[in-house]
Protein backbone atom coordinates (compact mmCIF):
# COMPACT_ATOMS: atom_id res chain seq x y z
CA UNK A 1 0.00 0.00 0.00
CA UNK A 2 1.64 3.52 -0.86
CA UNK A 3 0.78 5.66 2.10
CA UNK A 4 1.09 9.69 1.41
CA UNK A 5 0.75 12.49 3.86
CA UNK A 6 -1.91 15.03 2.73
CA UNK A 7 -3.12 18.00 5.17
CA UNK A 8 -6.44 19.65 4.71
CA UNK A 9 -7.15 21.11 0.99
CA UNK A 10 -4.55 18.53 -0.59
CA UNK A 11 -5.52 15.95 -2.89
CA UNK A 12 -4.07 12.33 -4.74
CA UNK A 13 -5.36 11.41 -8.23
CA UNK A 14 -5.21 7.83 -8.73
CA UNK A 15 -4.78 7.54 -12.78
CA UNK A 16 -5.62 10.31 -14.90
CA UNK A 17 -9.36 9.72 -13.68
CA UNK A 18 -9.91 9.63 -10.09
CA UNK A 19 -8.89 12.45 -7.62
CA UNK A 20 -8.69 11.99 -3.39
CA UNK A 21 -9.06 15.44 -1.91
CA UNK A 22 -8.94 15.51 1.92
CA UNK A 23 -11.74 18.13 3.05
CA UNK A 24 -11.30 18.64 6.07
CA UNK A 25 -9.71 16.89 9.27
CA UNK A 26 -11.22 16.75 13.10
CA UNK A 27 -10.20 15.18 15.56
CA UNK A 28 -9.17 11.35 14.52
CA UNK A 29 -11.77 11.87 11.37
CA UNK A 30 -10.52 12.57 8.28
CA UNK A 31 -13.46 14.13 5.01
CA UNK A 32 -12.78 13.34 1.40
CA UNK A 33 -14.19 14.00 -1.42
CA UNK A 34 -14.07 11.84 -3.87
CA UNK A 35 -14.36 12.61 -7.82
CA UNK A 36 -14.37 9.67 -10.89
CA UNK A 37 -15.99 8.45 -13.49
CA UNK A 38 -19.68 7.07 -13.37
CA UNK A 39 -18.25 3.55 -13.36
CA UNK A 40 -16.26 3.35 -10.56
CA UNK A 41 -17.97 2.52 -7.64
CA UNK A 42 -16.63 3.99 -4.17
CA UNK A 43 -17.59 2.59 -1.28
CA UNK A 44 -16.49 2.52 2.68
CA UNK A 45 -14.27 -0.45 2.98
CA UNK A 46 -15.77 -2.20 6.03
CA UNK A 47 -19.13 -2.01 3.76
CA UNK A 48 -17.92 -2.59 0.58
CA UNK A 49 -16.91 -6.20 2.22
CA UNK A 50 -19.89 -6.82 4.09
CA UNK A 51 -21.95 -6.60 1.05
CA UNK A 52 -19.40 -8.85 -1.29
CA UNK A 53 -19.76 -11.73 1.58
CA UNK A 54 -23.74 -11.38 1.33
CA UNK A 55 -23.63 -11.59 -2.27
CA UNK A 56 -21.00 -14.64 -2.41
CA UNK A 57 -23.59 -16.82 0.43
CA UNK A 58 -26.46 -15.50 -1.80
CA UNK A 59 -24.90 -16.94 -5.10
CA UNK A 60 -24.67 -20.51 -2.81
CA UNK A 61 -28.74 -20.75 -3.25
CA UNK A 62 -30.01 -24.08 -4.41
CA UNK A 63 -33.01 -23.73 -6.80
CA UNK A 64 -35.11 -27.13 -4.78
CA UNK A 65 -34.44 -24.82 -1.90
CA UNK A 66 -36.75 -22.34 -2.74
CA UNK A 67 -39.20 -24.02 -3.90
CA UNK A 68 -39.17 -25.62 -0.92
CA UNK A 69 -40.29 -21.90 0.56
CA UNK A 70 -42.90 -21.50 -2.17
CA UNK A 71 -44.91 -25.07 -1.65
CA UNK A 72 -44.12 -25.90 -5.58
CA UNK A 73 -42.16 -27.25 -7.90
CA UNK A 74 -39.93 -24.39 -9.79
CA UNK A 75 -40.90 -23.61 -13.26
CA UNK A 76 -39.30 -20.95 -14.96
CA UNK A 77 -40.39 -18.43 -17.41
CA UNK A 78 -38.54 -14.90 -18.55
CA UNK A 79 -39.89 -12.26 -17.24
CA UNK A 80 -41.47 -9.37 -18.81
CA UNK B 1 -31.59 -16.75 -26.86
CA UNK B 2 -30.51 -20.14 -25.27
CA UNK B 3 -28.79 -19.88 -22.19
CA UNK B 4 -26.94 -22.37 -20.67
CA UNK B 5 -27.36 -22.44 -16.90
CA UNK B 6 -25.88 -24.22 -14.12
CA UNK B 7 -29.55 -23.91 -11.72
CA UNK B 8 -31.77 -24.51 -14.16
CA UNK B 9 -30.28 -26.15 -16.93
CA UNK B 10 -31.15 -24.63 -20.75
CA UNK B 11 -33.38 -21.90 -20.72
CA UNK B 12 -34.71 -19.54 -23.38
CA UNK B 13 -34.42 -16.05 -22.66
CA UNK B 14 -35.26 -12.96 -24.61
CA UNK B 15 -32.44 -10.64 -25.87
CA UNK B 16 -34.12 -8.28 -24.78
CA UNK B 17 -34.63 -8.44 -21.45
CA UNK B 18 -30.68 -8.71 -20.86
CA UNK B 19 -30.13 -6.08 -17.78
CA UNK B 20 -26.56 -3.95 -17.93
CA UNK B 21 -25.14 -3.84 -14.77
CA UNK B 22 -21.86 -1.60 -15.66
CA UNK B 23 -20.11 -2.63 -12.42
CA UNK B 24 -21.88 -6.08 -11.93
CA UNK B 25 -22.22 -6.68 -8.17
CA UNK B 26 -20.06 -6.68 -5.09
CA UNK B 27 -18.66 -10.45 -4.95
CA UNK B 28 -19.54 -10.53 -8.82
CA UNK B 29 -17.66 -7.27 -10.23
CA UNK B 30 -16.87 -8.89 -13.65
CA UNK B 31 -20.64 -10.46 -14.22
CA UNK B 32 -21.92 -7.64 -16.25
CA UNK B 33 -25.05 -8.89 -17.88
CA UNK B 34 -28.12 -10.72 -16.56
CA UNK B 35 -31.80 -11.60 -16.73
CA UNK B 36 -34.71 -11.35 -14.54
CA UNK B 37 -36.63 -14.99 -14.15
CA UNK B 38 -39.41 -15.84 -12.08
CA UNK B 39 -41.57 -18.93 -11.19
CA UNK B 40 -44.45 -19.43 -12.73
CA UNK B 41 -47.09 -18.77 -10.22
CA UNK B 42 -48.82 -15.49 -8.59
CA UNK B 43 -48.12 -14.28 -5.40
CA UNK B 44 -44.76 -15.17 -5.27
CA UNK B 45 -42.47 -12.68 -3.90
CA UNK B 46 -39.47 -14.55 -5.47
CA UNK B 47 -37.48 -13.58 -8.76
CA UNK B 48 -34.03 -14.92 -9.53
CA UNK B 49 -31.76 -12.66 -10.98
CA UNK B 50 -29.39 -15.10 -13.47
CA UNK B 51 -26.18 -13.87 -14.90
CA UNK B 52 -25.67 -14.03 -18.71
CA UNK B 53 -22.58 -13.67 -18.79
CA UNK B 54 -22.19 -15.88 -15.84
CA UNK B 55 -23.95 -18.26 -16.17
CA UNK B 56 -22.86 -20.01 -12.99
CA UNK B 57 -24.48 -17.51 -11.25
CA UNK B 58 -28.20 -17.16 -9.99
CA UNK B 59 -29.39 -14.91 -7.06
CA UNK B 60 -32.87 -14.94 -5.35
CA UNK B 61 -34.43 -11.12 -5.26
CA UNK B 62 -37.55 -10.33 -3.22
CA UNK B 63 -39.24 -7.31 -3.34
CA UNK B 64 -38.67 -5.71 -0.24
CA UNK B 65 -42.12 -4.17 0.33
CA UNK B 66 -43.01 -8.10 1.51
CA UNK B 67 -40.80 -7.31 4.41
CA UNK B 68 -41.24 -3.57 5.10
CA UNK B 69 -44.18 -1.98 3.40
CA UNK B 70 -42.60 1.41 3.84
CA UNK B 71 -39.08 0.57 2.70
CA UNK B 72 -37.32 3.51 1.06
CA UNK B 73 -34.68 3.66 -0.88
CA UNK B 74 -32.31 6.52 0.12
CA UNK B 75 -29.31 7.33 -1.83
CA UNK B 76 -26.95 9.74 -3.18
CA UNK B 77 -27.43 10.61 -5.93
CA UNK B 78 -24.06 9.83 -6.94
CA UNK B 79 -24.73 6.65 -6.51
CA UNK B 80 -27.91 6.50 -8.91
CA UNK B 81 -25.98 8.61 -11.73
CA UNK B 82 -25.13 5.72 -13.40
CA UNK B 83 -28.46 4.12 -13.81
CA UNK B 84 -29.89 7.50 -15.86
CA UNK B 85 -33.16 7.44 -13.72
CA UNK B 86 -35.56 10.00 -15.48
CA UNK B 87 -38.86 8.44 -14.00
CA UNK B 88 -38.22 6.83 -10.27
CA UNK B 89 -41.67 4.84 -11.27
CA UNK B 90 -39.77 2.91 -13.81
CA UNK B 91 -36.88 1.25 -11.18
CA UNK B 92 -37.06 -2.04 -9.87
CA UNK B 93 -36.09 -2.54 -6.51
CA UNK B 94 -35.06 -5.65 -4.85
CA UNK B 95 -33.23 -7.24 -1.92
CA UNK B 96 -30.99 -9.94 -2.65
CA UNK B 97 -31.86 -12.91 -0.37
CA UNK B 98 -29.61 -15.64 1.25
CA UNK B 99 -31.22 -18.85 1.72
CA UNK B 100 -29.09 -21.23 3.94
CA UNK B 101 -29.96 -24.80 4.29
CA UNK B 102 -31.66 -23.74 7.24
CA UNK B 103 -34.43 -22.13 6.06
CA UNK B 104 -35.68 -20.22 8.97
CA UNK B 105 -32.22 -18.70 8.79
CA UNK B 106 -33.20 -17.29 5.62
CA UNK B 107 -31.90 -13.35 5.61
CA UNK B 108 -32.33 -10.39 2.85
CA UNK B 109 -30.10 -7.56 2.02
CA UNK B 110 -32.39 -4.38 3.04
CA UNK B 111 -29.27 -2.41 3.33
CA UNK B 112 -28.08 -2.58 -0.79
CA UNK B 113 -30.81 -3.24 -2.52
CA UNK B 114 -30.62 -3.93 -6.21
CA UNK B 115 -32.15 -1.27 -8.39
CA UNK B 116 -32.92 -1.95 -12.08
CA UNK B 117 -33.90 0.73 -14.45
CA UNK B 118 -37.19 -0.56 -16.58
CA UNK B 119 -36.28 2.63 -18.95
CA UNK B 120 -33.02 1.56 -20.37
CA UNK B 121 -32.19 -2.23 -18.67
CA UNK B 122 -29.62 -0.97 -16.27
CA UNK B 123 -29.07 -1.89 -13.62
CA UNK B 124 -27.20 -1.61 -9.70
CA UNK B 125 -26.81 -3.08 -6.29
CA UNK B 126 -26.75 0.16 -4.72
CA UNK B 127 -25.70 0.82 -0.56
CA UNK B 128 -27.80 2.80 1.81
CA UNK B 129 -24.91 4.30 3.96
CA UNK B 130 -27.60 6.35 6.00
CA UNK B 131 -30.31 4.52 7.52
CA UNK B 132 -30.56 1.65 9.80
CA UNK B 133 -31.11 -1.08 7.17
CA UNK B 134 -29.85 -4.84 8.01
CA UNK B 135 -27.80 -6.55 5.33
CA UNK B 136 -29.23 -9.26 7.25
CA UNK B 137 -32.79 -9.21 7.94
CA UNK B 138 -34.32 -12.68 9.09
CA UNK B 139 -37.25 -12.85 6.95
CA UNK B 140 -38.94 -16.17 7.81
CA UNK B 141 -41.27 -14.87 10.38
CA UNK B 142 -42.78 -11.69 8.14
CA UNK B 143 -42.87 -14.05 5.35
CA UNK B 144 -45.33 -16.79 7.17
CA UNK B 145 -47.36 -13.58 8.42
CA UNK B 146 -48.16 -12.70 5.22
CA UNK B 147 -48.24 -15.80 3.16
CA UNK B 148 -46.16 -14.19 0.56
CA UNK B 149 -48.98 -11.68 -0.02
CA UNK B 150 -48.36 -8.09 -0.10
Amino acid sequence: MLVLTRKKGQSIMIGNDIEIAVVDIQGDQVRLGINAPKNVAIHRKEVFLEIQEENKKAAEVKPEMLGEILGEKLRIKNEE
Amino acid sequence: MQLNTRHFGTIEIDEKGIIDFPEGIPGFETTRKFVLLSNAGENNPFRWLQGVDNTDLALVLVDPKYVRPDYMVDVDDSEVEILDIKNAEKVLVFSIAVIPEDLSKMTVNLKAPVLINTENNRGKQVVMENGDYSVRHYIMEELQRTGGQK
